[in-house]
């Protein structure tokens, strides 16, 4: 299936891959690849309480609502990063407040989503400014994110990370054995909520990096593969990080040597490690089936 | 055994004139579900709670483990009022499935019961290693603690949530149904790991359950209630036709199978049509 000769190609494979002047771009962006590392991380861990907590379909809705911010942003001067992360805000801890149970959540998500999407679409219609803006906070583009608010995006990283270890083993009770965990004193209302705000946040960061349509990859799929093939309490979050880490950055990197949006790179590494680890957990399976 | 010690006694559990009201219908304000109940508990004794649905006994589980307030009364465990995250109270919650794709293993679960109220991460600190197989052990789940809880039974399953309760042995065991959606054979295992429990370590016992049948043997007294009053005795006392009427206000039967005991014409839990206080 390689395009063939002759015929005008419809793709021109140097807009996926082209490594001139790689080293150069790669110190240019140095800021990008960091902030993308740093999300990676931190994305993949946050990513395996999405999964115990059953919250994949809420980080849509955020980020749909963490859109609607940076558009607002965007249209009326603000800075995007605070919109996105107004939006994001708002979105999770309406969540969190309203829905304790899944199936709640649920239909709170479903009336959220499409709202925030059909806000931030008519803030940027009304958006004048130049369309690059507008495009990349739905498909992300890390290069378009100025350096000052890269920084944004790696601080506020970094401090959902440091809360997130703070709280990791009541919020694991909570997300585990929410009975048991309330019965042992676990403040489980507290920590929920204070989870919802860090979710918050590092889908505000994953917007800029990623795009609002594009969060799971680095907030559900690097948990969710290595809930595939691990399940002990220190095994499944580093691999999950580890999996967010080589996607993010992987992903840039790659995204350097063409012209195209980072986030096709990103879904694209981020879902073949999935498809791995889901192979090696079946094959596994069979192994012990047959034993 | 207890640190600290008890301060009244030898109670382990001490309720003095607990009452407990419900929010009416259709705000037809507060509907009493009981009051004035006084209850001591000892070490090393084992006390059914039993009683219709909605008649407030896991509301009084709730209570003594501060997560909830009383109407009336008070609750004192090891002679200290109740507060939030004593961890000389084991909690043994109803058996739920854990789904299939959990990633958690067995030995998880039990070390929950250490490290889950801990801030920080599940790094096992000294000790904690031992902690969590000696409870395995006395559950008797050694030899799954390495397999993922979403591929065990729910027998097996529960035993976990036992450990995880068991952690430390506790002065204080609160059960809220924790037999049901067991096999029998599982039944008389949990049933078994917890009586060992309160005889050898001397946990005072409080068990809510719809059957007494899989612990009659091990029970030495009821708490029954219903109609908004209740029963405290032997099981001789309490399982008899005529006390239970007088409880239910309704004809009772208590009917002995061999060393089994039905209990026919309960009627129904929540009054459909509220009257206030049935009794």
């Amino acid at each position: 299936m390689s395009p063939a000769a002759g015929v005008v190609p419809a793709l021109d494979w140097g807009d996926v891959f082209s490594f001139q002047d790689y080293g150069a771009l790669v110190q240019l962006l140095a800021n990008s690849i960091v902030a993308g590392a740093v999300l990676g991380i931190v994305g993949g861990l946050v990513g395996v309480f999405v999964m115990q907590r059953d919250l994949a379909f809420a980080v849509h809705g955020v980020s749909e609502l963490s859109f609607a911010g940076a558009a607002a942003a965007l249209l009326f001067g603000g800075s995007v990063v605070a919109g996105s992360i107004g939006g994001a805000l708002v979105a999770a801890i309406l969540i969190g407040l309203l829905g304790s149970r899944a199936r709640e959540r649920n239909s709170i998500v479903g009336v959220l989503m499409p709202f925030g999407l059909g806000l931030g679409i008519l803030f940027l219609s009304l958006y004048q400014g130049r369309s690059a803006n507008r495009f990349s906070l739905l498909t992300g583009q890390i290069v378009s994110v100025s350096s000052p608010d890269l920084g944004w995006l790696i601080g506020i990283s970094a401090v959902v990370l440091v809360v997130l270890v703070l709280i990791w083993n009541p919020l694991r009770f909570d997300s585990l054995d929410p009975v048991s965990a309330q019965a042992r004193g676990v403040p489980t209302r507290a920590v929920g909520l204070v989870f919802m705000v860090l979710l918050g946040l590092i889908v505000a960061v994953a917007v800029h990096i990623i795009g609002a349509l594009l969060v799971m990859p680095l907030l559900v799929t690097p948990a969710a593969a290595a809930m595939r093939v691990a399940a002990g309490p220190l095994a499944v979050p580093l691999l999950a990080a580890l999996f967010g880490l080589v996607s993010a950055v992987g992903g840039i990197l790659l995204a350097l040597a063409g012209t195209l949006p980072v986030s096709p790179y990103i879904t694209t590494i981020s879902f073949a490690i999935y498809i791995v680890c889901w192979i090696v957990q079946r094959s596994r399976e069979r192994v012990r089936r047959t034993i | 055994m207890s640190a600290g010690g008890p301060a009244h006694g030898a109670s382990v559990l001490e309720i003095r004139g607990a009452a407990l009201r419900r929010p009416g219908r259709g705000g037809s304000g507060d509907r009493e579900l009981w009051s004035g109940l006084d209850l001591d508990v000892a070490h090393g004794e084992f006390i059914a709670v039993l009683g219709p649905s909605g008649s407030g006994k896991t509301t009084l589980l709730r209570s003594i483990l501060g997560l909830q307030e009383l109407s009336a009364g008070s609750i004192r465990v090891e002679g200290r009022p109740v507060h939030r995250g004593n961890q000389r109270i084991g909690y043994i919650p109803q058996q739920r499935p854990y789904s299939a794709d959990t990633a958690l293993r067995a030995r998880d679960v039990v070390a929950l019961g250490v490290q889950g109220p801990r801030f920080g991460l599940p790094i096992p600190r000294r000790g904690d290693r031992d902690r969590v197989e000696a409870a395995l052990r006395d559950v008797g789940a050694a030899h799954y603690a390495d397999r993922r809880v979403g591929e065990l039974s729910g027998g097996e399953q529960q035993r976990l949530r036992v450990g995880q309760a068991l952690m430390d042995h506790p002065a204080l065991l609160l059960c809220d149904e924790p037999l049901s959606n067991l096999d029998l054979a599982n039944q008389q295992g949990v049933t078994e790991i917890i009586d060992r429990q309160r005889r050898e370590h001397g946990a005072a016992v409080l068990f809510v359950t719809h059957d007494v049948n899989p612990i009659l043997g091990k029970v030495d007294r009821i708490l029954y209630i219903a109609g908004g009053r209740f029963m405290l005795g032997t099981p001789d006392e309490v399982l008899q036709s005529r006390v239970l009427t007088d409880l239910y206000g309704a004809p009772v039967f208590v009917l002995r199978a061999g060393d089994r005991l039905v209990v026919v014409g309960i009627p129904d839990a929540e009054p459909h049509h509220d009257h206030g206080d049935a009794a």
